[in-house]
């Protein structure tokens, strides 16, 4: 039982069967799935395609973030490479499958090196992750409008590439699949091989694993790397599910979809531990919750209640709110504290006097304004390096 | 302390004081210097660019994105961000076209508005400081919320008819006349005019350059960006400052959202899209340093006058791609990050 309520990925979880539940609430026939033309149908299957897109984009934000970084350039990137698949395959005519997979190719391609840009602002530059991925931000949509000629782009003479998006392979839909081979293979790369430790020990302390020896530089790298990757297959999920490619809303968003879901499923944004089966279940709540807010209050009040969730949250994670809370739940009582007699003015250490303090100050603010002037309590040498 | 901070000669001092007065201006010098190359190209390259009416238009038609960049200066020179501006202002516009539309007097909404944004700016600012959330996720909240009302509120633009927002869309202010040659070779007298909006986002800019280097609340602002701890430990009130400055940032984005609603005589729920980061964009183009403590308040004036240019260029250019303009401020933004970047490297 301690064991249950100690683990992580207990409360989104008990977050995402209440959705689901609230939902059935509503919608007596919400778990109803059905096979139609060989399909699957419903509205689970409905949610899980929903969220695959956003999946991808969490599963590359997770490890950006556990290496305390973040991504916010993923909706642009997605926009590149749907923009560009989009209007490749229109241009060639034809929807053959040789077409769509140069067009996939191409488009990811672009996604990779979209993602070792931001990699190698951040790890190389050392710029902060937050203005880097920035410049992307603004810059990417651009490319995706030059990429379009400011147009909206319909792809749709291609089945080829329709199925990436909205296509059912053996019954489920593709975009699943793909969604969830990604996320097993993350989850094995991460989890069966050293490569998580790494990352979590680069988000952990940075200064204290390169003592360790772990290089830092190519493991930051390599996770924008996946993470641009990730938003490009994302991209093309999108633009192949409506079959169409507005570069000012491809993905619009979708950062803060995945970094909500990373957030909701207990990934810290000040890096280092990171759960991907938390990130998933975060995903799926956002998606939940969507189609809960569409079905019970309106459409339009989805951001609103998106906002409340992110807020509750973020206060559940803050160490003063918990505090806070545990002294209600203990019934207001004061925190109970060993009532022993006072142990007298004799065991504490003479206090330095006025009179000394200066002398102990002075040497070091010259020091200070010699060596380098902007050290602080905040800013120890941490960077010892460049 | 005083005296044993600074070197011990005068000339040691005043040579001192002169490179760090160089490092201080260089980034601001770089960007007046790229605003003038600019203006100077576009002359060259389209007529009446550099025209007196053209020079006044750079400011009223990107008004609105004045108050979100003087804002958003408090805010990232005490170490925050602000992504929530834009669609603050989005959500004064409509809260001001909702009300009018419903019967109030344009006397009672003008302070509604300016009172609903800066309770916004207030709540988060408690959020960042009190439970020490981190200012872009508790922004990115706000920014959720803020455009979620907009279209709880309503999901289409809402026109407004009211008197007082009529005037202040069609206003001009003229200044002097001026003769103009257009495409044809025809001369003709016209007035050079500006827009009461611009006004008041000048009156603003000049209050917001006093309270920031004149008075003791903007010396705080700069020493809790530069370093918390350290000013925490000096005594000053970081908490309070922290607050006040999230509250300015939605103060002025409710000034922006007036002005919105003034130019385009509409409240529009999916306005100002973006626009969060075309602020942050003025104020690093502007000069100030990203991780806070160093920058200006005119520095992002001029910064948002190197984004009009870049769209007036998209103006006078028909043929030109929108996507220029923002690989455009894309690759300005990044410039000036590196160049931050050396400064403050050199500095250690």
């Amino acid at each position: 039982m301690r064991k249950l309520t100690s683990n992580r990925l207990l409360w989104p979880a008990v977050v995402l069967i209440a959705l689901l539940l609230a939902n059935l609430l509503w919608n007596h026939s919400f778990f109803d799935i059905t096979m139609r033309d060989g399909n699957l149908y419903g509205a689970p299957v409905d949610i899980l395609r929903r969220a695959a897109p956003v999946v991808l984009v969490a599963l590359g934000m997770t490890l950006v973030i556990a290496t305390r970084g973040i991504d916010l350039s993923v909706g642009a990137v997605a926009a590149i490479a749907g923009s560009w698949a989009s209007m490749y395959i229109i241009s060639s005519g034809g929807g053959s499958v040789g077409v769509v997979l140069t067009a996939v190719a191409v488009a990811l391609l672009m996604a990779l090196i979209a993602g070792a840009w931001n990699g190698f602002l951040v790890s190389v530059l050392g710029i902060q992750p937050i203005v880097a991925t920035l410049v992307l931000m603004v810059a990417g949509r651009g490319l995706a409008q030059i990429i379009t000629d400011e147009k909206i782009l319909y792809p749709d003479n291609s089945p080829a590439y329709k199925l990436i998006g909205g296509g059912y392979l053996l019954a489920v839909p593709f975009s699943i699949l793909l969604a969830g081979g990604i996320f097993a293979l993350t989850a094995v790369l991460t989890r069966r091989t050293a490569l998580g430790t790494l990352i979590e020990s680069v988000g952990v302390n940075p200064e204290a694993s390169r003592l360790a020896g772990v290089r830092a530089r190519p493991i930051i790298f390599l996770a924008y790397v996946f993470s641009g990757l990730c938003a490009g297959i994302a991209g093309l999920m999108l633009t192949s599910n409506s079959t169409s490619a507005d570069p000012n809303s491809i993905g619009l968003f979708i950062e803060l979809d995945a970094i909500l879901a990373v957030v909701i499923g207990g990934t810290s944004l000040a890096g280092g531990r990171f759960s991907l089966a938390g990130t998933l279940i975060g995903a799926f709540i956002i998606e939940t919750m969507d189609a809960f807010v569409v079905i019970a209050i309106s459409a339009r009040s989805t951001d609103v209640f998106k906002a409340c969730v992110v807020i509750v949250v973020c206060l559940l994670q803050s160490s003063r709110v918990r505090a806070w809370l545990l002294n209600v739940l203990r019934w207001g009582r004061p925190p109970s504290r060993p009532r022993r007699a006072d142990p007298g003015p004799k065991s504490v250490p003479p206090a330095a006097d006025g009179a000394t303090a200066p002398t102990l100050t002075v040497p070091d603010v010259n020091v200070g304004s010699d060596s380098d002037s902007a050290s602080g309590p905040g800013s120890l040498p941490v960077k010892a390096k460049s | 302390m005083t005296t044993s901070l600074a070197p011990s000669t005068p000339a040691a001092r005043s040579r001192q004081r002169l490179s760090q007065r160089f490092e201080q201006y260089t980034q601001i010098g770089v960007t007046a210097l790229l605003l003038v190359i600019m203006l100077i190209v576009g002359s060259l390259l389209y007529p009446n660019f550099t025209s007196g009416q053209a020079i006044f238009d750079l400011l009223s038609k990107n008004v609105f994105l004045i108050p979100l960049a003087i804002g958003m200066t408090f805010v990232i020179i005490s170490g925050g961000i602000d992504l929530s501006v834009g669609a603050v202002m989005a959500l004064g516009s409509v809260i001001a076209a909702s009300l009018l539309q419903a019967g109030w007097s344009a006397v009672l909404v003008i302070p509604i508005v300016l009172f609903s944004a800066s309770a916004l700016g207030l709540v988060v600012g408690i959020m960042i400081s009190r439970f020490e959330i981190q200012p872009f996720i508790a922004t990115l909240a706000a920014m959720f919320l803020a455009r979620g009302l907009c279209l709880v509120i309503t999901d289409r633009s809402i026109a407004i008819n009211d008197g007082f927002f009529q005037t202040m869309n069609l206003a001009h202010i003229n200044l002097w006349e001026q003769e103009t040659v257009n495409l044809r070779g025809r001369v003709r007298i016209t007035d050079v005019y500006t827009t009461p909006s611009v006004l008041i986002a000048m009156a603003l800019l000049v209050v917001a350059f006093v309270v920031m280097h004149y008075t003791r609340f903007g010396r705080t602002v700069y020493a809790v960006g530069g370093n918390e701890p350290s000013s925490r430990l000096m005594g000053l009130r970081v908490d309070r400052t922290k607050i006040s400055v999230y509250v300015i940032s939605g103060f002025c984005a409710g000034v922006a959202g007036l002005l919105f609603a003034f130019y385009t005589a509409s409240g529009d729920p999916v306005a100002g899209i973006g626009y969060e980061l075309n602020a942050i964009a003025a104020v690093v183009i502007g000069g100030t340093l990203l991780s806070g403590g160093s920058g200006y308040v005119l520095g992002s004036m001029l910064g948002v006058l190197v984004l009009a240019t870049i769209y007036a260029y998209k103006e006078f250019d028909g043929d030109l791609n929108t996507g220029w303009t923002r690989l455009m401020i894309g690759v300005l933004v990044l410039f000036f990050i590196v160049l931050q970047r050396l400064v403050t490297r050199r500095r250690r």
